[in-house]
């Protein structure tokens, strides 16, 4: 007799598209349509981290329900019909895509474009950008309080980038609000709670306490809320700088798996090597002891790799 | 969890605002003197984080106390309930009423909201400039500033303002009417007179149920409540017992006057069958709906009869724990409430053994801090537990999974307030007022351009027209424009449609909601623009932005309005038009939560029924 529970997963039908597929109880509708092929398109969904649904990109069409369901949170039931390319779903992404487009630098987003082209979400229609903000003022914005303008341009997060440390940037003019790193330096992973979400509304940022910068806040600089920013709103400094240089070439760049050396756990890595330089290192997100986590020696300490003799000795 | 505090520290009296509240520190752990035993222990794990809750009432304190939240008092406050900075920091700087950076101690919160647009904000907001300066600068002394406010639930008396003064003897009141003088004199450093309630239109009337103790209760007495009808109700229920009163609030067919019109008693029956424990009832008093003011004038008024009402609630659901959230901007109703809870449970109507009957429940009161959302049930529950106000996503619902993760009633302050009359005369005669879709009578807060704004109680099914023909129709012989139904949320309906009978399902039909009980009148004096432009910067300032469509959704269709309402489109009007409709369907069908989801309907019923930038002149 064995003493291990097994825990038994029914399997649920449901209908897809007009299709019937089969799902394993617990599983979101966009597992579910992952496996059926459907490419949905989503921002705050992490495979390692809670779901928030918040962007509302991945939003499906729910028989019987009144508005859309995010597919990255709600799970699949017995006998749901799901829609994933209605009229109503194109439209709900489009205007997220705009939404975003228009208010927040994508540029160093995977597949925006992509996106942005297959539903047809012409951000531009909003007008031209706003003018940055100065360094700290979407900082202090006070919630309930705001300046309209005149509507004849449209609204950004646009604001100077914030470099504090020499071993990650924070350029909020890129960040979305998925909440993924909050949620992976809180309870998720890092339970180091350095940063999170402030202020309200349009106004709403990532912050540690008062915004005091990194270097005086509880950040330990792990680097797990860069390995899940979906933007590059995070970044490495190394990353930044060959980017701000016009340097950063990722068709010239090898990915070398190995073991971090510094301690027992025995950590994955994967290098990323541009010129015979590390210029950032990760760790596979479905790594069993990492699940894309490392430490701050593991992240950043890779510099004595590479330290080179210095020229002429 | 290891905290990092912020260098500062607390002022004396920072401290001592914060310890007002949870008692002194115990250790040097959570911020007391340094003793030398100290090092022999740790604190920390469950116990010290399960203090959470009381981040918003310890918030609270050091807001009145010093008139900002300062970095050492945050870092005291994050020391004292083991809360990481960052996240105290990013629930401080979620609601309005706390400041981040310096503030001096007096501040007029002037309602530049759309009733007291009707009613003449827009002069004392001019006034103010002039003799005062901008919002939010100081003038010459530094001692007080002023700042624009949305609606603070006193439209039936526009156009109101609320001063509160920081300091050792904090004072919170409302004036209303307030005029540029009396806003000056509180600037300059006079405590206004304690606001005294005026009373209702219907007063003694037979006609009125909820209000009938109205002006004829002495609010303050207990013993005033017993006499006019006070515990009956509750004397009642333990008589029925938990399943006979579920069985008559579910044959008196209630729903929700919280604006979701959901059945009552399926709720309750809900919750009481849960098997997990503990239980929890609350009362939903945030009422910050643009023109919502009913709530406020219960608790005025009648307050014990919302605890009775809950008590009744809590014996019906099993729950011995519960929570009345009131919003922070209404200092009198909050006195009359704290004193009730206080006589109710000096006097065995709260507590161990109520009434003698063994059944134990106890209240605890919440202030909300200047934030919509957290009338959404589960933002509210994320307030109260010490977390942003940010509404979760449903599934699960509160039934199974609400405040602290527990299965939980939550409820208006107008549904519960029903109950009472439900557990008295039974359900079924209950459901022999209103129409068959919609039983009993309703609270409807009639303000705008009528002649006698207030509180008016009349049987569902009463038309539009007999309910403003109450209250006088529009004032001054004016000519009625249109009606804002239901609220921001809510939409305009013309004078076309004043033969609507005001219930659940005609309403429905005719593709409105009673939402609130708002009926905001607007004659033709009034121009439109800036009352649509108003709106859309309530839901812009008010939306949590957690989800894209509204925090973006909600800035689009501002801009898109100025530019109409500017005349100066991109491209036609017609694309503009268009615009909107994409943007509100888009936030309509893709947000979390219902203030996205109806963050365009009265605008867009104003664009569909009225074409104001069509037929007028808007400036
Ligand atoms: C943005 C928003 C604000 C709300 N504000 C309130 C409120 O102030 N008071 C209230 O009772 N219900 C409010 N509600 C409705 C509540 O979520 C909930 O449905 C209600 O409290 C349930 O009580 P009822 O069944 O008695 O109506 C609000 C809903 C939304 C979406
Ligand atoms: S580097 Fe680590 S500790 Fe610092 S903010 Fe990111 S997740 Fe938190
Ligand atoms: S910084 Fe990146 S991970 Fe964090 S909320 Fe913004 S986009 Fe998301
Ligand atoms: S709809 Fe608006 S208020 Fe509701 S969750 Fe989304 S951002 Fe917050
Ligand atoms: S990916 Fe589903 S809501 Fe963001
Ligand atoms: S109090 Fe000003 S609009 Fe309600």
């Amino acid at each position: 007799m064995s003493a291990v529970p097994v825990t038994l997963r029914r399997t649920v039908e449901l209908e897809i598209d007009g299709e019937a597929v089969r799902a394993r109880e617990g599983e979101t509708i966009l597992g579910a349509c992952r496996r059926s092929g459907l490419d949905i398109p989503t921002l705050c969904f992490g495979e390692t981290l809670t779901p928030v649904n918040a962007c509302r990109v991945c939003m499906v069409e729910v028989e019987g329900s009144r508005v859309l369901v995010p597919s990255c949170a709600r799970k699949v039931e017995d006998g749901m019909k799901v829609k994933t390319a209605s009229e109503r779903v194109r439209h709900a992404r489009k205007m997220v895509l705009e939404f975003l487009g228009s208010s927040v630098d994508l540029s160093t987003t995977p597949r925006a474009d992509e996106w942005m082209a297959e539903y047809d979400a012409r951000p531009e229609r909003y007008g031209p950008p706003a003018p940055p903000a100065a360094e700290g003022e979407r900082d202090r914005a006070q919630a309930g309080h705001h300046h309209a303008g005149d509507g004849q341009t449209a609204a950004t997060v646009a604001q100077p980038v914030k470099v504090d440390n020499e071993l990650y940037v924070r350029d909020y003019a890129k960040c979305i609000l998925c909440y993924k790193c909050v949620e992976g330096c809180g309870t998720d992973w890092q339970n180091t709670f350095a940063i999170a979400v402030a202020g309200r509304g349009f106004e709403t940022r990532i912050a540690t306490e008062y915004a005091v910068p990194l270097p005086g806040s509880a950040c330990v600089y792990c680097g797990n809320c860069i390995a899940v920013c979906p933007t590059g709103a995070l970044m490495f400094k190394s990353e930044h700088d060959r980017r701000a240089e016009g340097t950063w070439d990722e068709s010239q760049q090898t990915q070398t798996d190995t073991i971090c050396p510094y301690c027992g756990v025995g950590c994955n890595l994967t290098l990323h090597v541009q010129d015979n330089t590390i210029v950032k290192v990760t760790s596979p997100l479905d790594h069993d002891v990492t699940s894309g986590n490392l430490c701050v020696k593991g992240r950043f300490g890779f510099q004595h790799v590479q330290s080179r003799a210095p020229k002429g000795v | 969890m290891d905290l990092r505090i912020q260098d500062q520290t607390a002022t004396a009296v920072e401290r001592e605002a914060v310890d007002a509240v949870l008692g002194p520190p115990e250790s040097g752990w959570v911020g007391a003197a340094r003793t030398t035993t100290d090092g022999h222990f740790a604190v920390g794990g469950h116990a010290a984080r399960s203090e959470r809750h009381l981040l918003l009432p310890v918030l609270h304190a050091v807001q009145a106390r010093a008139g900002w939240i300062s970095p050492g008092a945050l870092g005291y406050v994050c020391r004292r309930l083991t809360i990481p900075p960052a996240e105290a920091y990013g629930v401080a700087s979620f609601y309005a009423l706390f400041a981040m950076e310096p503030r001096p101690p007096v501040v007029a919160h002037v309602c530049t909201d759309i009733g007291c647009m009707c009613r003449g904000s827009d002069e004392l907001v001019a006034e103010l400039q002039r003799t005062v300066g901008p919002a939010g600068e100081h003038p010459g002394n530094g001692h007080a500033i002023w700042l624009e406010s949305p609606c603070l639930g006193l439209c039936e008396r526009a156009p109101a303002v609320l001063v509160t003064e920081a300091g050792e003897d904090p004072s919170e009141r409302s004036i209303a009417p307030a005029s540029a003088d009396d806003v000056a004199a509180a600037l300059a450093g006079r405590v206004p007179e304690r606001m005294t309630p005026e009373p209702v239109a219907q007063q003694g009337s037979p006609d009125v149920r909820l209000m009938r103790r109205f002006g004829v209760v002495d609010p303050e007495s207990l013993d005033s409540y017993r006499s006019h009808g006070g515990y009956e109700a509750l004397r009642r229920a333990f008589a029925l017992g938990p399943a006979g009163v579920i069985r008559e609030v579910s044959d008196s067919r209630l729903l929700g006057r919280g604006g979701a019109a959901f059945p009552t008693g399926r709720k309750w029956e809900a919750v009481a069958r849960q098997p997990v424990r503990p239980h929890y009832l609350i009362c939903n008093a945030d009422e910050s709906e643009p023109g919502t003011f009913k709530d406020r004038i219960v608790f005025e008024q009648d307050p014990f009869s919302v605890i009775e009402a809950m008590t009744v609630a809590a014996l019906a659901t099993g729950c011995e724990h519960g929570y009345v959230y009131l919003r922070g901007e209404y200092p009198l109703a909050w006195e009359r409430l704290v004193n009730a809870v206080t006589l109710a449970r000096r006097h065995g109507f709260l507590g161990e053994n109520i009434m003698g009957q063994g059944m134990r429940f106890d209240i605890e009161l919440r202030k909300g801090a200047g934030a919509y959302i957290c009338g959404e049930e589960t933002a509210l529950f994320n307030s109260i537990e010490g977390l942003r106000g940010e509404p979760r996503n449903k599934p699960p619902f509160p039934v199974d999974s609400g405040l602290f993760g527990k299965p939980t009633v939550i409820n208006n302050v107008e549904t519960l307030v029903n109950v009472l009359d439900i557990v008295l005369e039974g359900g079924r005669a209950f459901a022999q007022r209103g129409t068959e879709g919609s039983t009993g009578t309703r609270l409807f807060c009639l303000s705008g351009s009528v002649e006698r704004p207030g509180l008016y109680e009349v049987p569902f099914g009463t038309t539009l027209r007999a309910l403003l023909d109450m209250a006088g129709g529009v004032r001054a012989g004016r000519e009625l424009r249109s009606i804002l139904l239901g609220g921001a949320a809510g939409a305009f309906v013309g004078p076309d449609m004043l033969d609507l009978e005001l219930s659940f399902e005609a309403t429905r039909e005719a593709g409105v909601t009673l939402g609130s009980g708002v009926v905001m009148v607007f004659d033709e004096t009034v121009p439109l623009a800036p009352v649509l432009l108003r709106i859309a910067a309530f839901f812009r300032d008010e939306s949590c932005g957690q989800c894209v469509p509204c925090r973006v959704g909600t800035v689009r269709q501002q801009e898109a309005l100025l530019r109409l309402v500017s005349d100066r489109p991109r491209g036609s009007v017609e694309d503009e038009l268009a615009l909107l409709d994409e943007i509100a369907r888009g936030m309509r069908d893709a947000s979390i939560c219902g203030l996205g989801q109806t963050a365009a309907n009265a605008i867009e019923s104003a664009l569909r029924g009225l074409r104001p930038f069509r037929t007028e002149a808007v400036s």
